[in-house]
Order: C-alpha cells, then sequence, then structure tokens
C-alpha cells in the first residue's frame, strides 16, 4: 500500500534536549497507525514535529508532498487534521464557535459530526471551558472531522477518561479509520488493540520496533520491554 | 588574571588621553584634550557604565525594567537637592545619596519582584513614572519642576568646578566606568552571579534546586540600581545641574537601546552601546547644524536634524539584522539572551 | 452634588480617551505577545494627520472641516498601524522580542520624527464652538467635549465587541488570544489576524489622538508617549487581553486620578493610578480580568 505519510530521519531540539534523534516511518494509507512508547520518549513531539508547531530538521512527506518547510496553516489545508493531548479547545468561545472556527472546506460535514456526537448540537451555545473532559474531548475530535482530511493526528484522546468514555471514543475512532487514515498516539493497549493496525514504537527519540499491532500485542515479553507494561 | 589585560590596556590608553593633542577629525569636534570633547567622552563613560549596569538587570538576570532611570534620576537629583536645597555638604549629601541609593531600591525591588515577567516590567515602569511626576510637581520647590535645579557650584570640591577642571571630572567618569566595569564582572563570575544567569536561563530549575530566585534577583537589583545612582552622580558633576528628563521612560528605553544594539550580556556590549550611543547622540546633533546637512534638500534634511530619529531608525536596523547587538556581530544564531528574555516575558 | 458631577463626567471622558488606547493595546498583546511601545505614535500620527488636514481645508465651515479631518486622522492612523505591522513587525514572526525592541525604535523614531517636521511646542487645534461650550447637568459645567468622548469611547466599545462577537476575523482574534498555536493548528493563517488587530489598533489609537487634540485644545508630541504609560497601566490592571476589563480599567484608573487630583492635590491622582497599579499586580498579577491570567 502507498504510503500516505513518510517521515525520514526527523530531528527535533526543544530548548537543550534533543527530542527526536532521527526518526523514520511510514504512515500507509487506510487504517489506524499507532505511535506508541514510554512516557516521555517523544510521541507528542512527533505529532506537532510534523505539524510543524515545532523547530524540525529532516524530511517530511504527505502523499509525495515535500512539507518539511511548510508553515503549520498551509500543511493542515493539505488535508491534515490534529487532535491534541490536551484537546485545547477554545474555553471562551462556545461549543457552536469551536466547530465554526475549524470549518476549511465549503461544506464542512456537520452531519457526520452531530451523527457520532449528538450532545453538541444540544450544547452548541454552551462554553467550551465549562464542559466536562469527555465532552471536550468530542470537540476536539468533532473538529477534525469537518473537514475531509486526509490523515487525522490524534494524540491520547483517551487521556483522563472514565471507562465508558474511553469505550465511546474507541468506537468512535473505528468509524473515523473507515473514512480517513489516522495516526494515533495512546498509551491505553485495549483501545490500540481494538482500533490499530500497524504500530510504530519510540524509544527515548528514536525507532524501536515497526510491525503489525496484532503481532506485537500478542508477543507479551516485548510489550513489556518496549511499553513497559505487563510482566514480563 | 588574562581577561584582565584588555581592560587594564583600554583603562591606561583612556587615562592619557587628557595629555595628548590629537585631532580626529569628525569624530571629535576639537582635539581630545579640549574641554569640549573631554566633556563628551566624560559624558560616553558615564553612560558606558550605566549601560553596564542595566545589563546588569536584563542582559545577565533577564529582568526587563523600565524603570531603571529612576535610579539614575535619584543620585542626580537627591545630591542636588541635598547640596543646593538643604545647604550640606558635599560629602554628607554623597553619603545621604548613597543611603537613598540602597535603601530605596531595596524597598522597591522588594515590592516589584514579587511578580514576574511583564507585571514586573508595568510596576517598574510605574515607580520610575511616580518619580518623573514627583520631579515635575516640584515639591517644596525642590527639584525645580520643569527647569531642573542647578547645583550650588560654591559646595563643590574645587577640582571640579571650571572649564580647565574639565579633565579632572573626565578622570572620575572613568574611575566610575573602571569601578563598574570591575565590579560588574567580578559579580557575573561569582556565585550569585551565576544564579542570576541561570535565574535568566530558567527560573523553575533554580527553584527546584532548592534556591530562592527572589533572593537573589532582589541583590542584583540593588546593586545595579545603586552603581547607577553612583553613575547619576557623576552626570550631575559632570553637567552641573538637574533636569527632568533624566526621569522618563524614555530615558530607561534608551538605556535599553544601548544595551541592545552593543549586545546584552557580553563583556563589551553594554560599555559599547553606552559610548556609541551617546557619541552618536552629541554629535549627530553637531552634525546638524553642519554645512553638509543645511545643504541637503528639506526631505532628508528635516529628520536628519533629530538625532533621536537617526538613532531609532539605527536601532531598528540593529534589531532586524544584528539583533545580538555589535558585539556579537561574528554570530549567526539568536542569542540566548533574547531567547530567554521571550520566555520571562510570557509569565 | 456638582462637583462630584463634574469629577465623574471629566473623570468618565479621561476614562474614554484611556480606554480607545488601551483597547488596541490589548488586542495587540493578548493576540501577538507584542508590547507595542509603538502605540503612542499611532496616537501622535493620528492627531498630527488630523490636525494638518484641517489646516489644508481653510475655506471649509467649521463642523464638516472638522470631521473630515478627524476621518483623514482615523485612516492615516490606521493604515500607518497596519504598514508597521506588514514592514517591521510580521517579518519578525516568532521573535517577540525583538518585535519589541522594533516598537520602542519606532516609538522613538516617529516621536523625534513629528519634532523634527513640526517642532516640540503645542499647536492650537481648531474645533467647533460647541465643543468649547459647556452644558449644565446638576449644576455642574461640563465642557461638551467630554460627551464626545464617552459617546465615541462607547461606540467604538460596542464596535469592537460586535465585532469580536458576530465575525470571523473576530473569532479567530479571541480564539488566536487564548491560544495562537492551535489557531494555526486549525488551518488559520493568523497573520493575517496580526496586520488586522494592529489596524483596529491604530484606528482606535488614532481617534484617542483626535480626541486629546480636542480635550487639550492642542497637538503635542509629546503627549503620545505620556498617555501610553497611562495606557499601559490600565491594560495591565484590566488584563491584558481583555476587552472588557480594559474598558472597566480605564474607568476606574482614570476616576480615581480625576479625585484624587481635585481632592488631594493636583500630580497626586497621577501618583496614586501608580500605586493602584502597585496594588492590583501584587494581589493578582493577571490583571484584574479573570479570562486570560
Amino acid at each position: 500500500m502507498a504510503a500516505l505519510l513518510a517521515v525520514d530521519n526527523l530531528h527535533v531540539h526543544l530548548g537543550e534536549a534533543h527530542v527526536l534523534q532521527g526518526i523514520s516511518f511510514e504512515v500507509p494509507e487506510g487504517g489506524v497507525t499507532a505511535l506508541l512508547g514510554r512516557n516521555g520518549v517523544g510521541k507528542t513531539t512527533t505529532l506537532r514535529a510534523l505539524l510543524g508547531l515545532v523547530d524540525r530538521r529532516g524530511r517530511v512527506e504527505l502523499e509525495g508532498v515535500d512539507i518539511s518547510r511548510t508553515a503549520t496553516h498551509k500543511i493542515v489545508r493539505h488535508g491534515v487534521g490534529y487532535v491534541p493531548e490536551d484537546r485545547d479547545v477554545f474555553a471562551g468561545l462556545t461549543v457552536d464557535e469551536n466547530l465554526r472556527l475549524a470549518e476549511r472546506d465549503a461544506e464542512p460535514q456537520y452531519a457526520l459530526v452531530y451523527d457520532l456526537f449528538p450532545e453538541l448540537k444540544a450544547r452548541g451555545k454552551q462554553l467550551a471551558g465549562t464542559l466536562s473532559g469527555g465532552q471536550q474531548q468530542m470537540v476536539a475530535i468533532a473538529r477534525a472531522l469537518l473537514n475531509r482530511n486526509r490523515v487525522l493526528l490524534v494524540d491520547e484522546p483517551t487521556k483522563g477518561l472514565a471507562p465508558l468514555l474511553v469505550t465511546e471514543v474507541a468506537r468512535v475512532l473505528e468509524r473515523v479509520s473507515e473514512l480517513t487514515t489516522v495516526l494515533l498516539v495512546e498509551q491505553n493497549l485495549g483501545v490500540v488493540a481494538q482500533v490499530a493496525r500497524d504500530v510504530v514504537v519510540l524509544d527515548t527519540g528514536r525507532v524501536v520496533h515497526i510491525g503489525p499491532a496484532k503481532e506485537l500485542l500478542a508477543d507479551k515479553p516485548m510489550v513489556h520491554r518496549l511499553l513497559g507494561v505487563g510482566r514480563a | 588574571m588574562r581577561r584582565w589585560v584588555v581592560p587594564a590596556v583600554v583603562f591606561v590608553v583612556l587615562m592619557l588621553v587628557p595629555k595628548f593633542a590629537v585631532d580626529i577629525p569628525y569624530v571629535f569636534q576639537g582635539s581630545i584634550n579640549t574641554p569640549g570633547t573631554l566633556q563628551l567622552l566624560a559624558l560616553c563613560l558615564v553612560f558606558g557604565g550605566v549601560a553596564m549596569t542595566y545589563d546588569l538587570l536584563f542582559g545577565y538576570t533577564g529582568l526587563l525594567s523600565f524603570g531603571h532611570a529612576l535610579y539614575f534620576a535619584a543620585g542626580v537629583y537627591i545630591t542636588a537637592i541635598a547640596i543646593t536645597k538643604w545647604h550640606w555638604s558635599f560629602y554628607v549629601s554623597l553619603a545621604f545619596t548613597a543611603l537613598v541609593g540602597l535603601i530605596v531600591p531595596l524597598v522597591l525591588g522588594a515590592v516589584s519582584l514579587r511578580v514576574g515577567g511583564i507585571a514586573f516590567a508595568m510596576v517598574t515602569l510605574a515607580f520610575a513614572q511616580a518619580g518623573s511626576i514627583l520631579a515635575f510637581k516640584n515639591p517644596h520647590g525642590w527639584t525645580g519642576g520643569e527647569e531642573g535645579l542647578g547645583t550650588d557650584y560654591t559646595k563643590l570640591p574645587a577640582g571640579f568646578i571650571g572649564i580647565f577642571n574639565t579633565k579632572n571630572l573626565y578622570w572620575l567618569a572613568l574611575a566610575y566606568l573602571a569601578c563598574v566595569f570591575v565590579i560588574v564582572q567580578w559579580a557575573v563570575r561569582s556565585s550569585p552571579g551565576h544564579i542570576w544567569q541561570a535565574i535568566r536561563e530558567n527560573e523553575l530549575r533554580v527553584q527546584v534546586l532548592g534556591l530562592r530566585p527572589y533572593v537573589y534577583k532582589l541583590m542584583c537589583f540593588v546593586l545595579a540600581s545603586f552603581l547607577a545612582t553612583a553613575g547619576g552622580v557623576v552626570y550631575l558633576l559632570l553637567l552641573g545641574g538637574a533636569t527632568p528628563d533624566v526621569t522618563s521612560a524614555n530615558f530607561t528605553l534608551t538605556l535599553l537601546v544601548m544595551v541592545v544594539i552593543g549586545g546584552s550580556g557580553t563583556r563589551w556590549g553594554a560599555l559599547l552601546g553606552g559610548v556609541l550611543y551617546t557619541w552618536a547622540n552629541q554629535r549627530l546633533g553637531d552634525a546638524s547644524s553642519s554645512q553638509f546637512v543645511s545643504s541637503l534638500p528639506s526631505v532628508l534634511r528635516t529628520p536628519l536634524e533629530q538625532p533621536l530619529f537617526v538613532l531609532g531608525v539605527l536601532f531598528i536596523l540593529v534589531v532586524f539584522f544584528v539583533p545580538g547587538g555589535l558585539a556579537r556581530i561574528g554570530q549567526v544564531h539568536r542569542p540566548r539572551t533574547l531567547q530567554r528574555l521571550q520566555e520571562a516575558m510570557r509569565r | 452634588m456638582s462637583t462630584v458631577v463634574l469629577l465623574t463626567i471629566t473623570g468618565l471622558g479621561l476614562g474614554a480617551m484611556y480606554f480607545l488606547i488601551a483597547s488596541g493595546l490589548s488586542l495587540i498583546y493578548g493576540l501577538m505577545g507584542v508590547l507595542n511601545f509603538a502605540h503612542g505614535a499611532f496616537l501622535t500620527v493620528g492627531a498630527y494627520g488630523a490636525w494638518y488636514v484641517e489646516s489644508k481645508l481653510g475655506g471649509v465651515a467649521v463642523l464638516p472641516r472638522f470631521l473630515i479631518a478627524a476621518l483623514a486622522g482615523l485612516v492615516i492612523g490606521g493604515v500607518f498601524a497596519a504598514l508597521v505591522e506588514l514592514v517591521l513587525i510580521r517579518p519578525l514572526y516568532k521573535r517577540h522580542i525583538e518585535q519589541v525592541l522594533v516598537t520602542v525604535g519606532l516609538g522613538l523614531s516617529a516621536s523625534a520624527l513629528v519634532v523634527a517636521i513640526w517642532g516640540n511646542d503645542a499647536r492650537p487645534v481648531a474645533a467647533p464652538t460647541w465643543l468649547g461650550n459647556t452644558t449644565t447637568v446638576a449644576g455642574a459645567h461640563i465642557p461638551n467635549d467630554r460627551w464626545v468622548e464617552i459617546l465615541t469611547a462607547v461606540v467604538v466599545l460596542i464596535g469592537l465587541n460586535t465585532f469580536l462577537r458576530r465575525t470571523r476575523y473576530g473569532l479567530i482574534i479571541r480564539a488566536g488570544v487564548e491560544n495562537r498555536a492551535m489557531v494555526t493548528a486549525l488551518g488559520i493563517d493568523v497573520r493575517q489576524a496580526f496586520t488586522l488587530v494592529f489596524a483596529i489598533g491604530g484606528i482606535a489609537a488614532a481617534i484617542a489622538g483626535v480626541l486629546s487634540s480636542v480635550y487639550f485644545g492642542t497637538v503635542d508630541p509629546a503627549r503620545g508617549t505620556s498617555l501610553l504609560i497611562f495606557a499601559f497601566i490600565v491594560v495591565v490592571i484590566g488584563g491584558l487581553g481583555s476587552l472588557r476589563g480594559t474598558a472597566i480599567a480605564a474607568v476606574v484608573v482614570a476616576l480615581v486620578q480625576q479625585y484624587a487630583n481635585y481632592y488631594a492635590s493636583s500630580g497626586l491622582g497621577d501618583l496614586s493610578v501608580v500605586l493602584l497599579l502597585g496594588i492590583v499586580l501584587l494581589l493578582r498579577p493577571g490583571g484584574l480580568s479573570r479570562s486570560f491570567a
């Protein structure tokens, strides 16, 4: 399958720290590729680097187009959606305004969004800052879904959510993955098992494993070694 | 020890200036040992020193103060008032000014440093503005309001009075600069000095190490302000009077301009910036009445007649093309001082 | 009683001017993180622009001449501000400190240029006579220009609010003040919003400049800088980036100044404003506004 996103030798320095030390991987078209790793290895930084939100060196290609030097808003306009780690919804704006701001296409997909998240329609006039964590997560995902994107970069969507909501989000991710390619950073291996097709594992700024999700998750010792969860 | 060689040589050369009748065309109007040129040189040296005191705050510790003028003005005004209005002797006035120069920054600094970033900058601006208002308000007729205050020269040491003694004032200015240079260089290499620079880099990390940044910042604030007050005293002797323009926010901004043009947080930067700015300010003023400028078409002549316009434009050019300042002219990357300051401002 | 009325209304007139200058400063800092030291220059350019145009319209009657000149001042101020952003600020994108330094340099140069062309002295301004007269309210003789200032500020406040709440650019600006990076991550080019915010600030400052010419009766090269300092204090007290906070702070600062100047002694009002800033900052470093502390 053709690679939608190709990353080659990506380096990122944050202050004095060499956070990404030459990452290379590919995100094939269709389905969910999960980006895994312990805390602090550079997963979020990778997503931010792909979007140009941090200074980076190296090569990033979206469908063969070089976006290594492109400005963030232009990258996004090429069809990259972003669901950030801390949701980053605009607290002072209403739910409607948050969604409206995210509109890019001539015909934003409100039908899809309200079908997935009927609550957002009901709470349209509510200030996003007064929403619960789960509801804010819905807004963050909805924002990215309004437009037809080639790829969605999703950063820990289940972080801090109650189990019931985690299931909700996993269900949404499944549905979304049928429509768009997704690069998913996620710590919850249950969610990963449910939705991911391939995995890329990072450790201290480097890629240490690439392969099918099912294979990795079935190998308990490797899971423990690479991700530090479970027993050896 | 080796790092004192160049400064020592520079010091000796500067000390010998009044002894030589050397003419440097365009740079100075008369030969370098004439009173007029010595006065200008002395002024340059004083501001070189005062710029260094500002650099201590801004370039080394990352404290962006918009009120440094207040402490310089305190040196100018308190001494003038004590001598001329209260009729104290010269040395008693000096002692009193020194006391004020220690207590006022201690109190105001203790208050201002409770906040950081923009808030700190605004509080310092506000305090300086208060000082400026006081100067203009002329309480009890002490400050002379808008006109300023001339110093009662009968109370000054004989060595500092009269045109022929300009060279003494020059040497006083040089002595001031030398003291400031030595103190600043020693301070930034001392243990608190390292902490100042650490605070500039990452205040949180300093806190995590168990130190209290507040105390160190206050130390720096008081030292820098005290040295600025001393500069104010020398300035007063040099000019023979106090005027309220030294209390303005504009004055602190010109200090900022000096430090940035020269290169903040470097050994020679602030000194260079202070000297160059003062020299340019004076010479541009002289040049505006010269034949060359008068012969220019008014479109060019009018703006050039205002030194502040030329210097402002020059400053903008420096910020664009040489943000590290003249002292860092070789460097390609944006100096870390500015990066750190930007982060500090966000707080 | 009449004294209280007089002090309050003239205070509101002063507050109106503070708000006009401070609103632009607040938006610019809130959205762009730039402390715009050239904002006083926008005021001066607007004021002198209007005065200059007025002096060239000799044959026209006073009222239309004043209005045309005022409009010219606004346009000049707005265009100047937009040009400043495009030429000086935009190229230094993400280098906030350099942007601030550039505004410092610009503020100094612009003042010097005005002095170079028109001299250091204040120049008288011709305004419709009605503005110089007084209206009596509850026994107090209120100079009419105060009404104009208050009305203008209210109109601008409503206008800005509507712009921020009802237009797409307003939405972008409100979001950008909260989280600029996320706005770009939604595919929006914030740089256009930057230029717009500068232009808005320039127009508002120019309005303040024109009104201050009426308030003081003259144009003065130093006025931009002196009002700028008060504007900074207002912005910081009100909370950077908050329009409502700026409006409230402008009123509070101006009233404190007026009352203290009258009841204590002249000049003490200015000092009490400084004191007010100190107190507010020590209690609430983020300013009075809770939204974007």
